[in-house]
C-alpha cells in the first residue's frame, strides 16, 4: 500500500491559524480514514465533487447503452410484421425499462454529473457544500439503478410502462416482482436526487466566490439550480405515490384498486404532478449547457442573459401547473381540461423566449462549427420540432386523437432525445478537455453528430406518420393485413424507423470510439475553445482543490473579460485580446493560496447507500433483510455523525521530511 | 434587452457580494424571545388547542365549524413556525423556502383534489 | 501591457480573497455567500420539500376518509379526549425543545441535555399514545387493509410516527454525544437543527390533528 502522508505544515497551521476545528481523537476504532489519493479507494470513498461527477457520468453512460440496447430490441421487433424477437411479456418489460433507464438512469444522472462537476467550478468553490452527502447521492443512484436492473434476473422486470398506471401496476396484472423492483428502486434514486438537490442548492446559494452575485452566475449553473428546485419539490410527490404503490403491492393496501372503491386517477395525478416537472428536470440542464456552448462558439455573449435566466425559472414554475395535460383522455371534465390546456400553451412562451435568445446569440456571430456547437444547434432545431408537436397536444381535442399513439412517442423523443440528450452530448464535447485534459477527435465527433441526427430523424420522424395513422404505442407486433398502402404504409415507416434506430445506435457508439481514440491524444490546451466562464480559470483537468486561489468575480463571463479588453468607445464594444487563457490560468497559480483545506474521504456514504438496496430486497423477500439493512444504516449514520470532517493524524503515515505541499485540511463539513 | 450591457463593467470595481438576500442586513430582524416568553407562547398554543377541541363540542355547528377549525390550525402552525422555529427572527430566505414548499403543496394538492370534486362534494 | 492590467485586477482581488487566509471553517456563517449557515439552509430546504411529502399523504387521506367498508369509520373510532391529550404532549415537547435550543445558545450544557431528554421523553409518550391508539383501533376491527380509510389513515399517521421516532433517536443520540463530548461541529447549531426538525414534526401533527381528527367526516 502506498504511503499516505499528511502534508507537513498542517500541524503548525492548526496551532496558529484560529480555532482548531477537530480535536485529535481516534474516531472509529481500528478503521483508519481512507485517505488514499490513488487506486480504487480514492474513488470509492472520495468526497471530491469532480470524481463524483465523473463517476455519475460513467455510470449514466453505461445505462445509456443498456437503455439503447433495449430500444434496439423494441425496434427490431417492430421492423417486420409479426415480429418474433420478443414475446408480448418481454416486450412490455422492454419498453418499460427502456423509458425508466433513459429517464432515471441516464438523462437525470448525466445532468447530475455535469451539475456536480461544473457548479463548484463555475461559482468558484472548492467543493460542494456537503461533500459526504454528495457521495451518498452518487452511491444511492448507482445502487438504485443496479437494484432496478437486477429484476431482469430475478423473475422479470417491471412491465407497466414507465408511468405504471393503475390497475396495470397491481399484483393481479403484474404478478412478478418487477414492479416492486421498479417502485423500490425509484424510491432509492429519488432519495439520491433529493439529497443532491438540497446539496447543490446550498452550494449555488452559499459557496459562490467573492463578487459572484446571482446575476453573474454562469447560465448552466442557473439552469441546474432551477432543476434542483424542481427536484426538491417534485421528488417528494412521486415518493408518496411510490410508497402508496409499494404498500398496495406488498402490504395489501388498496390505494389504486377500483374494486376497493379507490380512484385509480390518484396515481395518475401524483405521477404527473411529479412527471411534468420531471420533463423540465430532464431538459433544463441541456438548455443550460447549450447556453454556454452557443456563446462560446459564436464569439458573442449570450443574448439576453437575464431573459434566459428568468424564462428558465418561469419554465420551472409553470411546469408544476400543467401536469393534467397528460390526462386529457382520462375524463377529467371540461373545466379541468380547459384550464390545463391553456396553461400548457402558456408554457410554450418562456420556451420560445429561449429559442429566440439562442438564435440571436448566433446572429452575427463568428460561428465555429465544432462538434459541441453542432450538437447545440441540433438541439435548437430538433427541440423546436418537438415543441411544435407538443403544442398540438396542448389542444385537447387534437390530443384526444393522438393519445397513446406513436405521435406521442415521436413528440417526446424529439423533446427528450432532441432536447435533453443532444444537449448532454454538446456538454460532453465541450467540457471533455476541461474534465480529462484531452481533446476528443473532431473528425469522429462530426460522424458521431451526423449519424445521431440522421438516425434520430429517421427513427422518430416516421413515428409522426405512424401515430397519425393510428398505430398505438406499446403494441408488441403488427400484421401486414392492416398496414395500409402507399405513403401511409405502416410497414414501410416501421422499417424506416427501425433502420434509423440502428443508425442512431452506431452514431452513439462512435462516442465511445472517440473516447477510446482520444486517450492517446496529447494534453489539451488550457483554453481550447476560447471560453467565457469561470470553470476555465484553472488547469484542465482541475487540481483537487479546483482553484489555486479563489477567483474574484467582477462580471458575467469573467474568464472572457480577463482575456479581452473593451477598447470600443461609448456604446461600441470592440474587444482586444490582452491575455491568453493559458496566461490567465498561470497568473492564478502565481498567487496561489498558501493553505488549502479539503474535506477528507469517508467510508460512510458508501456504507449508508449499501443499506438501501438491502432494505429494498428485504421488502420483497424477507423481513430479516430489512432489519439487517436498517442495522447497516444505523451503523453508517452513527459513523457519519461521529466522524470529523478531517482525517486524524493517526490516519496518515508519518510525514515526509520535505513537506512543503499545500496542506489538505477541511473546507466544508457534513 | 441587449446583454452587451453586462459587458461594460469590465472595470476592477471592488467586488461586492451583491445579493438579493444579504444576510447581515436583516440578520436579527427582531430579538429572539426569552425563555419566559416561550412559555407564554406555549400557553397560547395550549389555549388555542383547547379552543379547537371545545369548538367541536359546543362551538358553532355546520358550515362555520370547519373554517373556524382551519383558522385555528393555521394560527397554531404559524406560531410554531414563526417563534419556535425562529422564522420571524431569522433571514427571510428561510421563510421563503419553507413557505414556497408549503405553498406548492397547498396549491398543487388542492387543485388535484378539485379534479376529484372534493371541494364541491 | 496585457500582463499589467491583469495583475492589477488580480491584486485588487487580493483583499477579499486574502482576508480569508484559507481557513474555511464551515459552520461559521460569515464565510458563506449569503452569510447563512449551510446546514440551516439545507435543513429549511429539506423541510420545504417535506411539506410536499406530507401534503401528498394528507391529500390521499382526505380523498379516502369516507371510504370505509363496514361501520368502522372515524365516527366509531375517534377518542378525541385521548388524542387531544397526546397532541398536547407533542405540542409541549416543542416548548421543551425550544428551551433546549435556548440553553444551548447560552452554552448552558447541563440544561441543554436536560431539556433535550425531556423532549425525547415527551416524544416517547406521544408515540406510546399512538401505539395504544393503533392497537385499540385494531382490536375494534380496523386493520391496515380493512378499507381505503384505514390504509390511508395508518399510512399518514404511521409516516408521522416514524418521523417522531427518528426525532427521538436523534435527540437521545445528541444527548449522548454531548455527554461524551463527541459532537462534531458547532454545538448550538446542531441542537437548533434537530430542533427545527422536531418542530416541523409537531407542525405536521397540528395539521393532522385538525384535518384528520377534529373536522367531522
Amino acid at each position: 500500500m502506498a504511503i499516505i502522508e499528511r502534508p507537513a505544515d498542517t500541524l503548525a497551521l492548526s496551532g496558529a491559524g484560529g480555532p482548531a476545528v477537530v480535536t485529535a481523537s481516534t474516531s472509529y476504532g481500528n478503521f483508519r480514514r481512507p485517505v488514499e489519493t490513488t487506486g480504487w479507494k480514492s474513488w470509492a470513498f472520495t468526497v471530491d465533487h469532480k470524481k463524483i461527477g465523473i463517476m455519475y457520468g460513467v455510470v449514466a453512460m453505461v445505462f445509456f447503452f443498456i437503455g439503447g440496447f433495449e430500444a434496439l430490441l423494441i425496434r427490431a421487433q417492430l421492423a417486420q410484421p409479426d415480429g418474433t424477437i420478443l414475446s408480448a411479456d418481454k416486450y412490455n418489460q422492454m419498453f418499460t425499462m427502456h423509458a425508466t433507464t433513459m429517464v432515471f438512469l441516464f438523462v437525470m444522472p448525466m445532468a447530475a454529473a455535469f451539475a456536480n462537476y461544473m457548479i463548484p467550478l463555475q461559482i468558484g468553490a472548492r467543493d460542494v457544500a456537503f461533500p459526504r452527502l454528495n457521495a451518498l447521492s452518487l452511491w444511492l443512484f448507482i445502487f438504485g439503478g443496479l437494484f432496478i436492473n437486477s429484476s431482469w434476473i430475478l423473475g422479470g422486470a417491471a412491465d407497466g410502462g414507465w408511468f405504471m398506471y393503475a390497475p396495470n401496476s397491481s399484483s393481479a396484472f403484474s404478478p412478478t416482482n418487477g414492479v416492486d423492483f421498479w417502485t423500490l428502486g425509484l424510491l432509492i434514486t429519488g432519495v439520491a436526487s433529493q439529497v443532491g438537490a438540497i446539496n447543490l442548492i446550498v452550494t449555488a446559494l452559499n459557496m459562490r466566490a467573492p463578487g459572484m452575485s446571482l446575476m453573474r452566475m454562469p447560465i448552466f449553473t442557473w439552469m441546474a439550480l432551477v432543476v434542483q428546485f424542481l427536484l426538491l419539490f417534485a421528488i417528494p410527490i412521486i415518493t408518496v405515490a411510490l410508497f402508496l404503490l409499494m404498500f398496495q403491492r406488498n402490504f395489501g393496501a388498496n390505494f389504486f384498486s377500483v374494486e376497493a372503491g379507490a380512484d385509480p386517477l390518484l396515481w395518475q395525478h401524483m405521477f404527473w404532478l411529479f412527471g411534468h416537472p420531471e420533463v423540465y428536470i430532464l431538459v433544463l440542464p441541456s438548455f443550460g449547457i447549450i447556453s454556454e456552448v452557443l456563446p462560446t462558439f459564436s464569439r458573442k455573449p449570450l443574448f439576453g442573459y437575464p431573459f434566459v435566466v428568468f424564462s428558465g425559472a418561469a419554465i420551472g414554475f409553470v411546469g408544476f401547473g400543467v401536469w393534467a395535460h397528460h390526462m386529457f383522455a382520462s375524463g377529467l371534465g371540461p373545466i379541468s381540461v380547459a384550464v390545463f390546456s391553456v396553461a400548457t400553451m402558456a408554457i410554450a412562451v418562456p420556451t420560445g423566449v429561449k429559442i429566440i435568445n439562442w438564435t440571436l446569440t448566433m446572429w452575427g456571430g463568428k460561428l465555429w462549427f465544432t462538434t459541441s456547437m453542432l450538437f447545440a444547434i441540433g438541439l435548437i432545431v430538433q427541440f423546436t420540432i418537438g415543441g411544435l408537436s407538443g403544442v398540438t397536444h396542448a389542444v385537447a381535442p387534437s390530443d384526444t386523437q393522438q393519445t397513446d399513439t406513436y405521435y406521442i412517442v415521436a413528440h417526446f423523443h424529439y423533446v427528450i432525445f432532441g432536447g435533453a440528450v443532444l444537449g448532454l452530448f454538446a456538454g460532453l464535447y465541450y467540457w471533455w478537455p476541461k474534465i480529462f485534459g484531452k481533446m476528443l477527435s473532431e473528425r469522429i465527433g462530426k460522424w458521431n453528430f451526423w449519424l445521431m441526427i440522421i438516425g434520430m430523424n429517421l427513427t422518430f420522424g416516421p413515428m409522426h406518420i405512424l401515430g397519425l395513422q393510428g398505430q398505438p404505442r406499446r403494441m408488441y407486433r403488427w400484421t401486414s393485413q392492416r398496414a395500409g398502402e402507399g405513403f401511409f404504409d405502416l410497414g414501410f415507416w416501421n422499417l424506416v424507423a427501425s433502420v434509423g434506430s440502428f443508425v442512431l445506435g452506431v452514431g452513439a457508439l462512435l462516442f465511445l470510439v472517440n473516447v477510446w481514440v482520444s486517450r492517446k491524444h496529447p494534453p489539451a490546451p488550457e483554453d481550447p475553445w476560447d471560453a467565457r466562464s469561470l470553470e476555465w480559470i484553472t488547469t484542465s483537468p482541475p487540481k483537487e482543490h479546483n482553484f489555486d486561489r479563489i477567483p474574484t468575480v467582477h462580471t458575467l463571463d469573467e474568464f472572457f473579460h480577463r482575456k479581452y479588453e473593451d477598447v470600443g468607445e461609448g456604446d461600441q464594444h470592440d474587444y482586444k485580446q490582452v491575455a491568453t487563457g493559458q496566461e490567465v490560468v498561470e497568473l492564478e497559480a502565481k498567487y496561489a493560496d498558501a493553505h488549502i483545506h479539503l474535506p477528507s474521504p469517508s467510508y460512510w456514504p458508501l456504507v449508508l447507500a449499501v443499506a438501501f438496496p438491502i432494505i429494498a430486497y428485504g421488502v420483497i423477500y424477507s423481513t430479516l433483510l430489512v432489519i439487517a439493512g436498517l442495522a447497516v444504516a444505523v451503523l453508517a449514520l452513527f459513523g457519519w455523525a461521529l466522524e470529523p470532517p478531517t482525517a486524524d493524524e493517526s490516519d496518515f503515515d508519518p510525514p515526509a521530511p520535505d513537506g512543503d505541499e499545500p496542506s489538505k485540511e477541511l473546507a466544508v463539513s457534513v | 434587452m441587449n446583454s452587451d450591457d453586462t459587458m461594460t463593467d469590465t472595470g476592477v470595481a471592488a467586488p461586492t457580494v451583491a445579493d438579493g438576500h444579504d444576510a447581515h442586513a436583516d440578520d436579527h430582524r427582531h430579538k429572539e424571545p426569552s425563555d419566559r416568553q416561550y412559555i407564554w407562547i406555549a400557553i397560547i398554543l395550549a389555549v388555542l388547542t383547547a379552543l379547537e377541541i371545545l369548538s367541536t363540542e359546543i362551538g358553532p355547528q355546520g358550515s362555520l365549524l370547519v373554517p373556524m377549525l382551519l383558522v385555528l390550525m393555521f394560527i397554531k402552525f404559524w406560531i410554531v413556525a414563526s417563534f419556535f422555529m425562529h422564522l420571524r427572527f431569522d433571514n427571510r430566505l428561510f421563510s421563503f423556502l419553507f413557505y414556497l414548499g408549503l405553498g406548492f403543496a397547498v396549491v398543487l394538492y388542492s387543485a388535484m383534489l378539485a379534479t376529484f370534486h372534493f371541494w364541491t362534494g | 501591457m496585457s500582463d499589467a492590467t491583469i495583475t492589477e485586477s488580480s491584486e485588487a482581488a487580493e483583499i477579499p480573497a486574502g482576508s480569508d487566509d484559507g481557513h474555511d471553517h464551515i459552520g461559521l456563517p460569515h464565510h458563506t455567500t449569503t452569510g447563512l449557515s449551510n446546514t440551516k439552509l439545507a435543513m429549511w430546504l429539506f423541510l420545504g420539500s417535506e411539506c410536499l411529502l406530507f401534503g401528498g399523504l394528507i391529500s390521499t387521506y382526505m380523498l379516502y376518509r369516507n371510504r370505509q367498508s363496514d361501520q368502522i369509520g372515524p365516527d366509531q373510532l375517534w377518542d378525541i379526549p385521548f388524542t387531544s391529550a397526546t397532541s398536547f404532549v407533542l405540542l409541549m415537547s416543542s416548548l421543551t425543545m425550544v428551551m433546549a435550543v435556548s440553553a444551548a445558545k447560552r452554552k448552558d450544557e447541563p440544561r441543554t441535555k436536560m431539556w433535550l431528554t425531556v423532549t425525547a421523553l415527551l416524544g416517547g409518550l406521544f408515540l406510546a399514545g399512538q401505539v395504544y391508539e393503533f392497537t385499540t383501533f385494531y382490536r375494534e376491527g380496523l386493520g391496515y387493509t380493512t378499507s381505503l380509510f384505514s390504509s390511508s389513515f395508518y399510512t399518514l399517521t404511521g409516516f408521522h410516527g416514524v418521523h417522531v421516532a427518528v426525532g427521538i433517536i436523534m435527540l437521545l443520540s445528541l444527548v449522548a454525544m454531548l455527554a461524551k463530548g463527541k459532537l462534531v461541529g458547532e454545538k448550538s447549531e446542531t441542537v437548533e437543527m434537530i430542533g427545527l426538525y422536531w418542530h416541523f414534526v409537531d407542525i405536521v401533527w397540528i395539521l393532522i390533528f385538525t384535518l384528520v381528527y377534529l373536522i367531522p367526516a
